[in-house]
């Protein structure tokens, strides 16, 4: 393993930004893995973490295979993370809508031009990403539809779900859609948390990388199989909303099973708890996003149900 | 008349709304046409602040001059205004990002579908913008190459310094302005000023310009007299200056000046060596229609644009 700088920032009464990448054997550039690009992305940034500690101990054990390299980098934005900012601390900017950036331009234009200088020859490419949504879902990896995704690939990571999403605009400038359009096979894994530390899935989320590596050829090692994940497109996924702004009951957790019809959270009233509405759910299926936290403002999102007649599976 | 365009409940005791006042003279005199004046998408940005009060005072006290509906709405981000969050509070997004929006999507698309609704079929739209805290901006208009043919008229009477055509993008498509063009609204981005600020005197310069336009347009009958006959520009007449270093930018020259190349337009400062750290210098001849008002920088902070040709 061969920890480097990989590129530099300067700024202002703070030493210069240094984006670390832990270089794992040499040859063929096969896997970037890219942790945290926002501020609040502790876990992103933890999970990475694991899989240095991870690699490190089966490269001891001579368990990756010669001829392929495996770059991880941890994070590239530890001056916001250091001030408990999500964005770009001097200028409130996002790095993961800035790609495939631009080397003469704004801050985080030009570290979204180090970076994907840096990845974009890489085989396939695995971003540690996070939800804007404040909930809690179900772990699966995220491919976008752009006609270059590659599900079949996607599968090999072994997680219960992988979503097939259609990009909007906006997504037209993430890491994942750039490194998709560039030719690298383009994954973003989601665990349950963001700002807060889950060890389970943590793991997890190392074993599905570890996965996709042996079943790649890149990795000597046995790896338990997983799962036959299950693809879901936008059209399979449900949102219920909220009806009314108040104080949040849920009943409902991810991976649930629900009914057309049943009742999924109340919402009570903040001045004598009286009921205000119902979250019903609209169609029978599997609870995969539900909203956390004690208010909700009217028309959010309180639960995504992947509807149970448009399940499918991949088999690998 | 003040009219709720969309509103949601809040958790506790309050509802947001995002309002319009709808100005219409008896519809006896009434043209049929629609305008509307839209501002607040970015709650730091509060020129267009000024320009509503001040055209919903003109309007009023002069309505037998108006001949079609005005709709102003002076708050699309009406808690980002109201608590000095350039986003939407709580939900740490760009407003100007998620056009269309979606009826059946989460708050914010649910209330940027609701906007493009109300909005949709007027015969103009203008989205008023005041850059953000770190630039200051000349009265400008951004149109997109896509729609210049049928909106460089339009924008020419708004009596503004300059029209920048720029390139089409696709993370631009989730705009209001390209949401409105795309479904045949007509609509052009006017920036000017800086955010947390009030440029009185660019407030009364598109003042003028509205109603020029509203004149031009046949709502509005009183001559407005002439207006400023715009330089016309496009991406490859603009020239970008970055610092290249971390410290505190101190301008050499002043907003709207006309500098030649090689001038020095400031220098980044190190406050803690005494260093002069960077000089910037113009790559080109041409005007300064960019100047940062934001004094600290790091690598690739946005100094100035000149118009005047792309750098040699």
């Amino acid at each position: 393993m061969k920890e480097e700088v990989l590129f530099t920032i300067d700024t202002l009464y703070r030493p210069e930004l240094e984006v670390k990448g832990f270089r794992f054997g040499a040859g063929k550039k096969a896997l970037c893995v890219v942790g945290s690009t926002r501020g609040n992305e502790i876990q992103q940034t933890y999970v990475c973490a694991l899989l240095v500690k991870t690699l490190k101990s089966l490269e001891q054990m001579n368990a990756l295979r010669p001829g392929f390299e495996v770059l991880v980098i941890p994070t590239v934005n530890q001056n916001s993370i250091n001030v408990g900012r999500r964005f770009w601390p001097l200028d409130n900017s996002d790095i993961n809508r800035m790609f495939p950036g631009y080397d003469k331009g704004e801050t985080t234009q030009r570290i979204a031009a180090d970076l994907f200088e840096l990845v974009k020859d890489f085989e396939s490419g695995v971003q540690l990403a996070s939800f804007s949504l404040l909930g809690d879902f179900l772990p699966h990896v995220r491919v976008m539809h752009t006609g270059y995704q590659r599900t079949d690939l996607a599968a090999q990571f072994g997680m219960a779900y992988i979503v097939d999403r259609t990009p909007e605009p906006v997504d037209s400038t993430t890491l994942n859609y750039n490194w998709q359009i560039w030719g690298t096979n383009a994954f973003s894994l989601y665990t349950k948390e963001t700002d807060r530390i889950d060890d389970e899935s943590a793991h997890e989320a190392v074993m599905a990388i570890l996965r996709f590596m042996n079943r790649q050829g890149w990795l000597r090692y046995p790896v338990h199989s997983g799962y036959l994940s299950s693809t879901i497109r936008d059209e399979d996924m449900v949102s219920v909303l909220i009806p009314t702004g108040g104080i949040f009951h849920r009943f409902r957790n991810p991976g649930d099973l629900v009914r057309a019809g049943e009742p999924m959270a109340e919402i009570l009233s903040p001045y004598d708890a009286s009921p205000l509405g119902q979250v019903i759910s609209p169609v029978s299926g599997t609870v995969f996003f539900a909203h956390r936290g004690p208010l909700v403002i009217e028309h959010e999102v309180a639960f995504d149900v992947i509807r149970q007649d448009r399940m499918t599976m991949v088999m690998v | 008349m003040l009219m709720t365009v969309a509103s949601v409940t809040l958790p506790v005791g309050e509802t947001e709304r995002i309002i319009k006042n709808r100005i219409a003279p008896p519809k006896a005199q009434d043209g049929g046409k629609r305008v509307c004046i839209v501002t607040g998408t970015h709650g730091d940005e509060l020129e267009g602040q000024y320009v509503a009060w001040k055209l919903n005072r003109r309007l009023q006290e002069n309505l037998e001059h108006l001949h079609g509906t005005v709709d102003i709405y002076p708050a699309l981000n009406p808690m980002g205004v109201s608590t000095i969050t350039r986003g939407v509070p709580g939900f740490d997004l760009d407003m100007n990002r998620i056009f269309p929006g979606d009826p059946n999507g989460t708050t914010t698309r649910y209330l940027a579908h609701e906007i493009i609704q109300d909005i949709a079929g007027a015969d103009l739209c203008i989205d008023i913008h005041a850059s953000n805290i770190y630039l200051k901006e000349l009265p400008q208009a951004r149109v997109n190459v896509n729609t210049a043919k049928e909106l460089l008229p339009l924008a020419k009477e708004l009596n503004l310094d300059f029209i920048w055509v720029h390139a089409a993008s696709t993370v631009l498509e989730s705009t209001l302005a390209c949401s409105l063009n795309n479904i045949k609204t007509p609509t052009i981005v006017v920036e000017m000023g800086v955010g947390m600020r009030i440029t009185e005197e660019y407030g009364r310069q598109l003042i003028t310009g509205l109603l020029n336009l509203f004149h031009k347009m046949g709502i509005w009958d009183e001559p407005v007299g002439d207006v400023r006959a715009p330089i016309v520009s496009s991406d490859g007449s603009v020239s970008f200056i970055n610092a290249n270093a971390a410290g505190i930018f101190l301008p050499h020259v002043l907003h709207d000046a006309q500098v030649t190349e090689g001038q020095e337009l400031g220098v980044i400062a190190d406050p803690a060596t005494g260093e002069v750290k960077e000089v910037l210098n113009s790559p080109v001849d041409g005007l300064l229609f960019t100047l940062r008002e934001y004094p600290v920088v790091a690598s690739g902070s946005l100094i100035a644009r000149i118009l005047g040709g792309a750098a040699k």
